[in-house]
Formats: C-alpha cells, sequence, structure tokens
C-alpha cells in the first residue's frame, strides 16, 4: 500500500478520526480542568455534532478504506456506504440525547467530578460502535466488538451508587467476556477454513466447492454467539434485564438503542457480505450460499427471542426490567426483517430502527425523570400519576403506544413495514406470530397506562414538574414519534437510498 | 520422532477451548471464570498461528494472535477491577451468590 492510497483511506473514516479526537481532547481536559468540569459535556456535544457532520459528507461517497486488490477483486478492511451512514447516523443522534439525558439524570450529576471519565468511556463506545458498522474483516470485527464491551462493562457500573450497579457490570462482564471469547474461536476456525480474514474473500471461497459442512457450521454459530449476545437475541439474552436493570438509566437507554443498533449493522452486513451470492435486480430477494441454511436458524431464532421478551415482560413490577424485556421482543421483530433476506426487508428494518430510537429513548427518559423525583422505578409508585403529573404521564403513554405498535405513532409505521416484507416474501406463519406477540405485548404497555391513571394515587405522591430543560428534551423525542407517524415518507425514501452495501 | 503437524495444533488448542468452556461453566469464582476465559482465547490463538503456519496464509493469523494478547491484557485488567469492585460491595466474588437483582 502506497502513500496515496493510504491518504484516500484516512478520507474515508473522517468520523473515526474525529471521534478518537473527541475522545483525547475530553481526556486532556478533564486533566486540565480538574476542579471544574462543566465544560467537558460541551465538547462532547461538540465533537458528536462534527461526527455527524462528517458521516453527512459520507452520504455523497462509498468506497473501501485500507483497500487490498487482487486479480479480480477490489476488497478492503473498511467499507464505507449508505447503509453504514444509514446506522452511523442513528448511533450518533442516539448519543447526542444521550449527552443531554447524562446532563438530566440525578444519579450522572451525583459524580460530576468524575464525568472526564465518563465521557471518555462513552466515546469508545461511539468509536467501537461506528468501526463495527463498517467492518469487513473479521479481526476488524472482533477488536471494534471487544472496545465496544470493554467501555461497557465500565459503564455499567459507573456510578457505584448502589450494589446494583456493581453486579450489573459484574454480569455484562462475564456474560460478554465468554461470548466474544466463543466469537473470537470460531473466527479462528473460519480463518483456518476458507484461509483468510476478509469478508470478501470468503465469499468468493465460500462459494466455491470442497468446504466442510460442519465445520463452517461450527464456526458460523460460535460467531452468531458474539453477534447475538449484541443484540440480545434469545438464547443469549440473559444478560438484558439484570444489566438494564442495574446499569443507570441513562446508560441502559443508550446499551437499548445504539449498542443494538450496531449489533443490527453488524449481523447484516455480515450476512449480506460473506453469503450472498446473488441479488435478484427485480425483485430484490437474496440468495444465499447452500451450505449454511440462515434462514431456518434465523426464523427460530427471531420467533424464540420475541416470544420470551414478551412473555417474561408480562410479570415485572420493575419498569426498567419490562423496557428490558420489551427490548429483547423488538429484537426479534427487527430479525425478522432481516430472515426475509432481500432489499425490501434491509429497507423495513432501517425504518423500524429510526423509529424504535425515538420511542425507546423517550420511554427511558420519562422513567429516568420520574425515578429522579421519587427514587423508585417500580409500577406501583406509577399510581396516579397522570393526575399529579400530567406532561410526563402522558408522553410516557404515547411513547409506550408508539413501542407496541399501535397508529398514529411511528411505531405502527416500523411494525407494518416489517409485516409487508414477511408477507411479500410467503412468510405468512412467521408474520401471525408476530402479530399475536403485538397482542401479548400490549398487555404489559397498556398495564402502566392503566396504573398511571385508573389506580387511585397514594396521598404522598410526588408532583413532577419538568423544568424547561426537560421539557425541551422529552419534545424532541415526542414530536418525532408523532410527526413520523402520520408523515413517515421522508424516512421510507431515506431507508430507500441506504440499502446499498458495499459487494456483490 | 513424530512428525509435529497442524493436527496437533488443534488439538492442543480444542482441549485448551473445552477445559476453559468448562471452566465457565463449573467454577464459582468469578476469577476463575476469567481464567477459563483467557483459556478459551489463548485456544483461538493457537488456532490462528497454526492455521497461518502451516496454511501457507501469510502472516494475518500471526497478527491477530498480537492483537488478541494485548486484547486480553486490557480485558483481564477491567475485569479484575469490575470483580475488585464486587469484592468491595459484597464481600464476596462468587458469581452465583451475586444475584439480588430480579427479586
Amino acid at each position: 500500500m502506497d502513500l496515496t492510497n493510504l491518504y484516500t483511506s484516512l478520507s474515508y473514516i473522517l468520523p473515526e478520526i474525529a471521534v478518537s479526537a473527541a475522545l483525547i481532547l475530553i481526556v486532556a481536559l478533564d486533566l486540565i480542568f480538574n476542579k471544574d468540569k462543566r465544560i467537558i459535556p460541551y465538547v462532547a456535544l461538540f465533537g458528536i455534532l462534527l461526527t455527524i457532520y462528517f458521516v453527512i459528507d459520507q452520504f455523497r461517497i462509498s468506497g473501501f478504506a485500507f483497500p487490498a486488490s487482487d486479480a479480480n477483486n477490489f476488497y478492503g478492511m473498511i467499507a464505507v456506504d449508505h447503509f453504514g451512514a444509514f446506522f452511523k447516523i442513528i448511533i450518533l443522534i442516539s448519543s447526542f440525547f444521550i449527552v443531554f439525558f447524562s446532563l438530566a439524570s440525578e444519579e450522572i450529576q451525583k459524580i460530576q467530578e468524575k464525568s472526564g471519565e465518563y465521557y471518555a468511556l462513552m466515546f469508545g463506545m461511539i468509536l467501537g460502535m461506528l468501526v463495527m458498522i463498517s467492518a469487513s474483516d473479521l479481526v476488524l470485527i472482533y477488536l471494534s466488538l471487544e472496545l465496544l464491551s470493554l467501555s461497557s462493562y465500565v459503564l455499567a457500573g459507573f456510578t457505584k451508587l448502589r450494589d446494583r450497579n456493581s453486579e450489573a457490570s459484574l454480569k455484562y462482564l462475564i456474560y460478554g467476556a465468554v461470548s466474544s471469547g466463543l466469537m473470537l474461536y470460531g473466527i479462528s476456525i473460519l480463518y483456518g477454513l476458507t484461509g483468510s480474514t476478509n469478508l470478501y474473500v470468503i465469499n468468493s471461497v465460500l462459494q466455491g466447492p470442497n468446504i466442510n459442512v460442519f465445520t463452517l457450521a461450527f464456526s458460523l454459530v460460535l460467531i452468531f454467539v458474539g453477534i447475538g449476545y449484541k443484540i440480545s437475541a434469545a438464547p443469549f439474552h440473559f444478560w438484558t434485564p439484570d444489566v438494564y436493570e442495574g446499569a443507570p438509566i441513562a446508560i441502559t437507554a443508550f446499551l437499548s438503542v445504539a449498542s443494538k443498533a450496531a449489533g443490527f449493522a453488524l449481523l447484516i452486513r455480515f450476512i449480506r457480505t460473506t453469503f450472498v451470492t446473488l441479488v435478484d435486480d427485480t425483485s430484490g430477494y437474496w440468495h444465499l450460499v447452500n451450505s449454511f441454511d440462515w434462514k431456518t436458524i434465523l426464523v427460530i431464532i427471531s420467533i424464540l427471542t420475541m416470544t420470551l421478551g414478551n412473555f417474561s415482560a408480562l410479570w415485572q413490577n420493575n419498569i426498567k426490567r419490562m423496557l428490558a424485556f420489551s427490548s429483547i421482543a423488538h429484537a426479534g421483530y427487527m430479525l425478522l426483517g432481516l430472515v426475509v433476506f432481500s432489499n425490501q426487508g434491509l429497507i423495513a428494518i432501517l425504518v423500524y430502527f429510526f423509529f424504535y430510537m425515538f420511542m425507546n429513548l423517550g420511554a427511558f427518559l420519562v422513567v429516568m425523570l420520574i425515578a429522579n423525583k421519587s427514587g423508585s422505578e417500580n409500577v406501583e409508585d406509577y399510581n396516579g400519576l397522570g393526575y399529579t403529573s400530567p406532561f410526563l404521564a402522558a408522553s410516557l403513554t404515547i411513547f409506550l403506544v408508539a413501542l407496541t405498535g399501535l397508529p398514529p405513532t411511528a411505531g405502527f409505521i416500523g411494525k407494518l413495514y416489517i409485516f409487508i416484507a414477511l408477507v411479500d416474501a410467503q412468510m405468512i406463519a412467521v408474520a401471525v406470530i408476530a402479530l399475536l406477540n403485538t397482542v401479548v405485548s400490549l398487555y404489559y404497555y397498556v398495564r402502566i397506562i392503566k396504573h398511571m391513571y385508573l389506580s387511585k394515587a397514594e396521598a404522598n405522591q410526588i408532583t413532577i414538574v419538568p423544568d424547561k430543560f426537560t421539557f425541551a428534551l422529552v419534545l424532541a423525542l415526542l414530536i418525532p414519534v408523532l410527526v413520523f407517524g402520520l408523515y413517515f415518507t421522508p424516512i421510507i425514501d431515506l431507508a430507500k437510498n441506504c440499502i446499498t452495501i458495499l459487494g456483490l | 520422532m513424530i512428525n509435529v503437524g497442524l493436527n496437533h495444533f488443534l488439538i492442543v488448542s480444542g482441549i485448551l477451548f473445552s477445559l476453559g468452556l468448562y471452566a465457565v461453566v463449573t467454577r464459582k469464582n468469578a476469577v476463575m471464570v476469567l481464567m477459563g476465559i483467557e483459556l478459551i482465547l489463548n485456544a483461538a490463538n493457537i488456532n490462528f498461528i497454526a492455521f497461518s503456519k502451516f496454511g501457507n496464509l501469510g502472516l494475518t493469523g500471526q497478527v491477530t494472535a498480537l492483537f488478541v494478547i494485548v486484547l486480553a491484557a486490557a480485558e483481564a485488567a477491567i475485569a479484575l477491577a469490575i470483580v475488585l469492585n464486587i469484592y468491595k460491595t459484597f464481600n464476596n466474588v462468587n458469581v452465583d451468590e451475586i444475584d439480588h437483582l430480579k427479586d
């Protein structure tokens, strides 16, 4: 690789460079201003905005950073394409909101003297996720996954205010380290089997004859353990409820949206570049290599994921824990968009994720604002909240209705596109199961609404009047949920433009 | 004198992997679980290096092993810090006793 090549490559990874620079700047500022740390969140916000600018710039270009080329092919370590840019935008918008969440969160404000480390670790997570989204080399995939995991283990137990923080961080660590270890073993076998770590080379090897199907299946199952853990798909979801309940709420929201988005982007890119032999131009269906049956496995996993998530959520009294199970169920719905293996399914996933970001962040934000005042996340403590704190209760109601997937909210549009994709692919049975699951989910979402409006308030029910800042923050999430429920064409058009994944 | 080939290395790595998995599943002490994870990572390292040497695949495998060694060190540092924090909070590091969430 000559020097000009290297410079072109650097121009492809400007967002990652901006995040790294912001990370270093935050660490330096943390050392310089060790008395007054108020400036650091604003530096973080500026860093994220700058990165968003560079990512928007990436909608104009596509290509490989750090390319290698042999006689027939052109491939590289990092694939910069519109699909990646879409997920990067989702990650960065949610990071932007999380900084504001942290400013509004009592838990995080109590440890303000450590906010330098807090935001540095957060940028470590962002960097890991950005690289993970565009990585098209198994080594880079593993390294970015670990960068994301290592930062989030620490953040899950960061506040140390309660015992449950440390417990959450230990559980996250044990499950995460085991699954990434298994994934690495799978990668090493796949490397031995195909002779390369690059997804594009592996693709061309898999299309040839002489592949040992059993070894391939073994290695792919091990690799899926690592990815499945990140998107909390069953049966690798056991950490999710404990970690979501124990971690500070701002971090829980971040894990449930951004970290899951990165996991999904990785899974989609991994399958799309490694196993797809041909994309039908007219119908948009993907033809996969015969040696491994992704479709059956993913159908089973997604049905298992959403059923387990929905049914376990039914008897949760802690709202954070309930939202954790609900986020598992949503991962199941989104996997359904992938099992169609078509461009239409991919559009459905992108649209769903864009809306899921707003409604899930919104639900966590309201739960956090209530916990700030009452110090509790139990559903009994929400009794009568609809009358004492009407604005927060009304917005939580809208977010929960959106998570159920009822019109006129954005959640409905997301679910609708997934179901349309399933029906178009003749997978009616799966669509019916998903629909029944949605009905089940209605019960536990409405249960909270019932507690807020129909249960009698205790005499000492707190009144929460949001200040201007939190009011604006709730509105910033509420308005998209309502507006995109009615006027969703721009997002659909954006998603349609973002299905190009570099490759075949 | 037998000729040491790829299979010998793969058998060693397979044994290491199984031992690591066994340790993760059966040990109660968090530090022992972490040692099991180290075994799994090192089993993968052996695979990488053996494949790269015997398969004539260039240096990718060996470089990957170097990356993994560095990552394992970073992971061990963070893991031990978290375990230390657990010990300060609960006065023990037994994975199955630290189960207070859920209630």
